[in-house]
C-alpha cells in the first residue's frame, strides 16, 4: 500500500470518489457503496482478498473500518456495505454519487481462500449486514469453483427487507452448486421462505464436518448460538472461522485500539480460528 | 545485566564544551534534558516520548476542494489558520530524516526507543523521526527508590540504545564515549573525537543493539507463564479498586505508544492527528454499537499490565517495560508495577 | 521488588488511627458494614492507597496519617456500583467510609446529586489538620531522592532517606493551599465522629493564592494560562480523582458532538480545563484532590478556587461549597 509520487505515509488514503449507492436495507440503515479511484495507477496497485477490510475516510470526520464486499474478480470499483452507526458512517450515508472519499487498505489477512480452505466443502454462516465479506468470499469460491467442495450458505436477516444483495441471492438460488438457506426471524407477509433464528436453521441442516470449513459472520449473539449445533454435529474448532470486529484506528497494528489480548485484530486478523481465539483473552 | 563495554579511551570535557559544540552544528536540532543539567537521580523529564510520539502529529492534512473535503500528504494552509501560535513546521510533514540530537537522557530511557521501535516500526512517520536522533545517554551513578531497570533486563549502567554515553561524576567534567556508528560519526561532526583514536575505538563502539537481553530471569519467567491463566487470576480484582482510570501512569510512560487518531477541520482546512491514548480510558475500545470489550475497570487495569508483560512478550519477546519508576512515583493511588510484577511471577 | 513502606504515626494521628481500626473491625463483625473505604500502607511512605476492605481482618491495614491527599468521597460511587447495587442480599448491606471536612461534603454532595443513597453508606468522620502536598515534598527533597522511611508526629515530620540521613520538617510547611485556606475541617456529616471536632476556622484571606491573577488583564491571563498549563498533559488524573466528575461520558470524550480538541495545544488545554472548572463551579469544596494527583504539578485547582469566590460574591456569601445537611435551601 504504497504511493510512489509523495512520501510514504501509512495513513494517506488513495483518493477515490463514489460512482453509485444502493440503499440495501428497508431502513435506510444499510447503503452499498460502489467506490473508484480517482487515480487509474493507484487501482491498478489495488489487490485484496475476500474477508479483508479497508479505511473509508471523510475528510474532516474521520475513518471507519468496513470489510470489502466486492469479490477481487470485480474489477469496476470496491463494494462497501456500511451500516449507519458511528460519526463516520453517518457521514458516509449522507454522501451522494459523485463525492469524494479516501481508501486506505486493504488491511487484514482474509479468509484462507487458498490456503486451508482450498479443496474443503465451504459453509457460510451469517447474520444481519455481516455477510458483507462473506460475500466477497462467496464470490470468490464460485469463480474458482473447481477448487471446493460443497458450499453451503445460512444467511439471516431480521426481516426480508433488511435481507443484503437480495437480487444477487435470486441468481444464486438459481444454481445447483450452491445449498442456500435464507431465513428471517419472524414471520413476514409475502415472504415464503424459511423462518427462525440462524442458530436454528444451523441445527436443522446439520451440515457435516467431514472434509468441510465453517466461516462465521454476525453479531456475537448470533455466534454464540450457533456453535452449539456445529459442536453436536462433530465440527471442531480448528474447522470454524470467525471474522471479528472491533474499534480500529490505525488499521495496522499500532495504535492499540483493537487488540483483544496479545492479538490485533486489524492486523492479525480480523479473520480467526475458533481454536486460536481459545487460547487468547476474549475481548472482543 | 549491565553490558557497559569498557571503551579503549575516554574523551574527557565539560558541559559547557559539550553544549557549545552541539550549538555549533546549525543543522543539527538538540533537546536538553534536565537531568544533563543537574544530573539529579532518577529518570527525569520524559522529553524522549516527546520525541517520539509528539502530542499531537498531524497525519494529513485536508482541504476544500469544490463540495468536498479532499486529503493531503502536505500543508495547504497558512500560518495562522488552525492555531495562530503554532509556527508553520507544525503542520508539514517531513519527508527528509532530520538529525537530532538528545542530550542527557537516562539509559531507561534510551532503551525505551529501541522497544518502541518493535512495535511501531512499521509506521514510516514514526521511522522517519526516530531514525534521525542522536541519543547522548547519560549513565545513573544512583537510581531512585522507584528505579527497577535492573530487573527488566536493562540497567543504571546499560549503554544500549545510546550513540553516545556520557558519564557525569559531578565535578562539571563529563567523561564520553561513542557507543554506535552513529555516535562516531557525531563526535567526529562535533570535532571532539581526535582521528588517531576512532579506529580503535571502533570495536567497542559499534553495539548498542538490544538484541542480547542476556540473563533477564524475569523475562524467562514471564514468558513460561500461560496467559490465560495469568489473565483468570484473581489479584486484579483488588489491583482494580483502587485505580482511578485515568491516565497519568500510561501518559509518563516512554514504552506506551498507545494513540488515537482525530481530525480537526475548519472551514476550509483541517488536519488528521493522531494523540496519546490510554487503554485505561473506558472509550479506547468503545464499538460504535455501544458494546465495550472492556467495559469494566478490571479489564483495562489488567490490559495495561499484561500488554507490558505478557502480550508484548508473546509478541516481540520483550518487556515492555524499562523499569523508569514513572508510573510508580506519579500514580495517584500507589499502584506500583514492581508489586504487580510480583503478584504475576507468583501464579503458577 | 516491593514491599510495604515503613511509615511510623505517633501522638494524635496515631490514636485516630487505633480507633480506626478497632472500630472498623467491630462494623464488620457487627454487620454493619460489608465494606470499607479508608486508605492502607502502600510501597512509597509518602503515598498510602486508597482500597476497599472486604474482611473483617483487612482493618488492621487501615491507616490515619497527613498523606492522604485523595478524596475519598470518588469511590463512594464506584463502590456502590461495583459491590452493593442490585444484588441480592444488599438489604441493609451498607459500604463504610472515612470522612474529613471536606470528604463528607462531597459524600453529602453525591447524595443530593442522586449519585449515592445516604442509607447504604456508614460514614466515620475525622477532623482533618490539614493533609500534605506531594509536589511541595518532591521539591523540597529534589536531590534526596524519595524518602524511604516517615516517622509522623504531631508537629513535625521526619524524613529518612536511603543513606539514613535524616530531615525534620514541621508539618505546616508542606500542608496544602487549599487546607490552609478551609474553614471546615469538620465533617458535615457522618454516622460517628472519631476524635474531636475543631469547629469553624477563622480565615482571613481565603482568597490571596488567586489575588495575582485577578489583578491581570485579560492578555495577562492568557500568557499565565500558556505558562502555567503548558505541561499538562491531559491524562486526565484531576478530572478521575474528583468526585464531582462523575458523568458517564465527560464532555472531553464525548464524539457527538465533539465539543474540544484532544490535543496538548494551548487553546485544547484551555477548553478542557475552563470547562471543567465551571462543571464544577458551585459543587468543589476545594478537597485539593485534583491538583494533589497532578503528576505534572499544574495549578487548575486555581480555576476551582476563582469560580468558588465568585459564586459567593453573585450569590451573596452563601459559601456553596460548604453543605450544611440541615440547610433548608439544598
Ligand atoms: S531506572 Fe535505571 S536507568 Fe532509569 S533513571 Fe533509574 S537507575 Fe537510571
Ligand atoms: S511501566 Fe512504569 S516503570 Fe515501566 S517503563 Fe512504563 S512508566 Fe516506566
Ligand atoms: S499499556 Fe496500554 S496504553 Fe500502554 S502501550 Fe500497552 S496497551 Fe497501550
Ligand atoms: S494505575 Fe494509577 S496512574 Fe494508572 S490509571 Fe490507575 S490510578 Fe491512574
Ligand atoms: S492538569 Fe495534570 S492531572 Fe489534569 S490532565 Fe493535566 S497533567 Fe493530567
Ligand atoms: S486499529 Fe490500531 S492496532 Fe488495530
Amino acid at each position: 500500500m504504497k504511493k510512489d509520487n509523495i512520501l510514504d505515509n501509512n495513513y494517506l488514503p488513495f483518493a477515490a470518489r463514489i460512482e453509485d449507492i444502493v440503499i440495501e436495507s428497508e431502513d435506510g440503515s444499510l447503503k452499498t457503496f460502489k467506490i473508484v479511484f480517482e487515480d487509474e495507477a493507484d487501482w491498478e496497485k489495488w489487490r485484496h482478498e475476500p474477508g479483508q477490510f479497508a479505511m473509508l475516510s471523510v475528510a474532516g470526520k474521520g475513518e471507519a473500518p468496513i470489510g470489502i464486499a466486492s469479490s477481487p474478480y470485480e474489477r469496476d470499483g470496491l463494494l462497501f456495505t456500511v451500516n449507519r452507526a458511528g460519526v463516520v458512517t453517518t457521514a458516509l450515508h449522507e454522501m451522494a454519487v459523485g463525492a469524494r472519499l479516501g481508501v486506505r487498505g486493504p488491511l487484514g489477512n482474509g479468509f484462507p481462500v487458498d490456503g486451508d480452505l482450498k479443496g474443503k466443502n465451504i459453509v457460510i454462516i451469517a447474520g444481519g449486514f455481516a455477510f458483507t465479506t462473506l460475500r466477497a468470499t462467496l464470490l470468490y469460491l464460485l469463480e474458482n469453483r473447481g477448487d471446493f467442495g460443497d458450499i453451503t450458505v445460512i444467511y439471516g436477516a431480521r426481516t426480508p427487507g433488511m435481507l443484503l444483495y437480495r437480487n444477487e441471492f435470486l441468481d444464486w438460488e438459481k444454481r445447483d452448486d450452491i445449498n442456500l438457506y435464507v431465513t428471517i426471524d419472524r414471520e413476514a407477509e409475502g415472504w415464503h421462505g424459511l423462518v427462525g433464528f440462524v442458530p436454528q436453521i444451523v441445527s436443522q441442516v446439520n451440515p457435516s464436518p467431514e472434509g468441510a470449513r465453517a466461516l462465521i459472520c454476525g453479531p456475537p449473539i448470533m455466534i454464540k448460538f450457533t456453535m452449539p449445533p456445529l459442536e453436536k454435529a462433530g465440527w471442531q474448532d480448528n474447522q470454524v472461522y470467525l471474522s471479528l470486529e472491533n474499534r480500529m484506528k490505525c488499521g495496522i497494528g499500532i495504535c492499540g485500539h483493537c487488540s483483544s489480548g496479545p492479538i490485533y485484530v486489524c492486523k492479525d486478523g480480523p479473520v480467526f480460528t475458533r481454536a486460536f481465539l481459545n487460547t487468547i483473552p476474549q475481548e472482543y | 545485566m549491565n553490558s557497559m563495554d569498557t571503551p579503549k579511551k575516554l574523551i574527557q570535557l565539560s558541559k559547557e564544551d559539550l553544549l557549545s559544540a552541539i550549538n555549533g552544528l546549525k543543522d543539527v536540532s538538540y533537546t536538553v534534558s534536565p537531568n544533563f543539567n543537574d544530573n539529579a537521580p532518577g529518570p527525569g523529564d520524559n522529553i524522549i516520548k516527546r520525541f517520539m510520539f509528539p502530542q499531537p502529529e498531524p497525519l494529513l492534512f485536508l482541504e476544500r476542494e469544490g463540495k468536498d473535503m479532499v486529503h493531503r500528504p502536505y500543508c495547504v494552509i497558512s500560518k495562522s489558520s488552525l492555531n495562530p501560535d503554532d509556527d508553520t513546521s507544525h503542520h508539514t510533514i517531513s519527508d527528509t530524516v532530520a538529525e537530532t540530537i538528545i542530550l542527557g537522557i537516562r539509559p531507561c530511557d534510551a532503551r525505551s526507543l529501541w522497544l518502541n521501535r518493535l512495535a511501531c516500526e512499521e509506521d514510516n512517520l514514526f521511522s522517519r523521526r526516530v531514525d534521525g536522533l542522536i541519543i547522548f545517554g547519560l549513565l545513573c551513578n544512583k537510581g531512585l527508590s522507584t528505579c527497577f531497570c535492573e530487573d527488566v533486563g536493562g540497567g543504571h549502567q546499560d549503554v544500549r540504545g545510546m550513540d553516545v554515553a556520557m558519564i557525569d561524576d559531578g565535578d562539571g567534567e563529563l567523561r564520553l564515549w561513542a557507543v554506535s556508528k552513529k555516535g562516531l560519526y557525531i563526535l567526529n561532526r562535533l570535532g571532539i573525537y581526535e582521528d588517531d583514536i576512532i579506529d580503535g575505538l571502533m570495536e567497542g563502539a559499534t553495539d548498542n543493539s538490544h538484541e542480547k537481553v542476556g540473563d533477564c530471569s524475569l523475562l524467562d519467567e514471564l514468558m513460561s507463564k500461560d496467559m490465560l491463566t495469568l489473565y483468570n487470576a484473581p489479584f486484579w480484582q483488588d489491583i482494580k479498586d483502587s485505580c482511578l482510570n485515568c491516565g497519568a501512569c500510561t501518559f509518563l510512560c516512554p514504552t506506551c505508544y498507545c494513540f488515537d487518531i482525530q481530525d480537526e477541520a475548519y472551514g476550509k482546512v483541517g488536519r488528521r492527528i493522531r494523540y496519546w491514548d490510554s487503554c485505561m480510558f473506558p472509550l479506547f475500545t468503545l464499538h460504535a454499537s455501544g458494546h465495550n470489550p472492556r467495559g469494566e475497570k478490571i479489564y483495562r487495569v489488567r490490559n495495561r499490565f499484561m500488554h507490558k508483560f505478557k502480550y508484548f512478550i508473546e509478541r516481540f519477546s520483550h518487556i515492555s517495560c524499562v523499569g523508569c519508576g514513572r508510573c510508580i512515583i506519579h500514580c495517584p493511588v500507589n499502584i506500583d508495577v514492581r508489586e504487580v510484577i510480583g503478584l504475576m511471577r507468583a501464579v503458577s | 521488588m516491593a514491599n510495604i513502606s515503613s511509615f511510623k504515626v505517633i501522638g494524635i494521628n496515631k490514636e485516630i488511627e487505633d480507633r480506626l481500626r478497632e472500630r472498623v473491625r467491630a462494623l464488620f463483625d457487627k454487620g454493619v458494614i460489608s465494606y470499607f473505604i479508608g486508605y492502607r500502607g502502600g510501597t512509597l511512605p509518602w503515598l498510602p492507597r486508597p482500597f476497599i476492605a472486604k474482611r473483617p481482618n483487612e482493618a488492621d491495614l487501615l491507616v490515619w496519617n497527613s498523606f492522604l491527599a485523595l478524596n475519598l468521597a470518588n469511590y463512594a460511587p464506584q463502590a456502590l456500583r461495583e459491590y452493593l447495587s442490585g444484588k441480592d442480599g444488599d438489604n441493609g448491606a451498607k459500604i463504610g467510609i472515612v470522612a474529613t471536612g471536606c470528604w463528607s461534603r462531597n459524600i453529602e454532595l453525591l447524595i443530593k446529586e442522586n449519585q449515592i443513597d445516604r442509607d447504604q453508606f456508614y460514614i466515620i468522620g475525622i477532623s482533618s489538620r490539614g493533609m500534605l502536598s506531594r509536589n511541595a515534598l518532591f521539591s523540597m527533597f529534589k536531590d534526596n531522592g524519595y524518602p524511604e522511611e516517615i516517622i509522623e508526629y504531631d508537629h513535625d515530620i521526619e524524613f529518612i532517606f536511603s543513606d539514613k540521613s535524616i530531615k525534620k520538617v514541621n508539618r505546616w510547611e508542606l500542608v496544602r493551599a487549599n487546607c490552609k485556606s478551609c474553614a471546615v475541617p469538620d465533617p458535615v456529616i457522618y454516622d460517628e465522629m472519631i476524635g474531636s471536632l475543631q469547629g469553624k476556622r477563622s480565615i482571613s484571606e481565603p482568597f490571596n493564592e488567586i489575588a495575582f491573577i485577578e489583578e491581570m488583564d485579560a492578555d495577562g491571563r492568557w500568557q499565565w494560562f500558556k505558562t502555567a498549563f503548558k505541561d499538562c498533559i491531559r491524562c486526565y488524573a484531576c478530572r478521575n480523582a474528583c468526585p464531582l466528575c462523575y458523568c458517564p461520558t465527560c464532555f472531553v470524550d464525548d464524539s457527538r458532538p465533539q465539543w474540544l480538541g484532544k490535543s496538548i495545544e494551548p487553546e485544547d488545554t484551555l477548553m478542557f480545563h475552563l470547562l471543567r472548572a465551571f462543571h464544577c463551579a458551585g459543587r468543589c469544596t476545594d478537597c485539593g484532590s485534583c491538583e494533589a494527583v497532578c503528576p505534572k504539578g499544574i495549578p487548575m485547582r486555581l480555576l476551582t478556587k476563582k469560580l468558588i469566590k465568585d459564586a459567593n460574591e453573585l450569590f451573596d456569601n452563601l459559601d456553596l461549597g460548604v453543605y450544611s445537611p440541615n440547610d433548608p435551601d439544598f
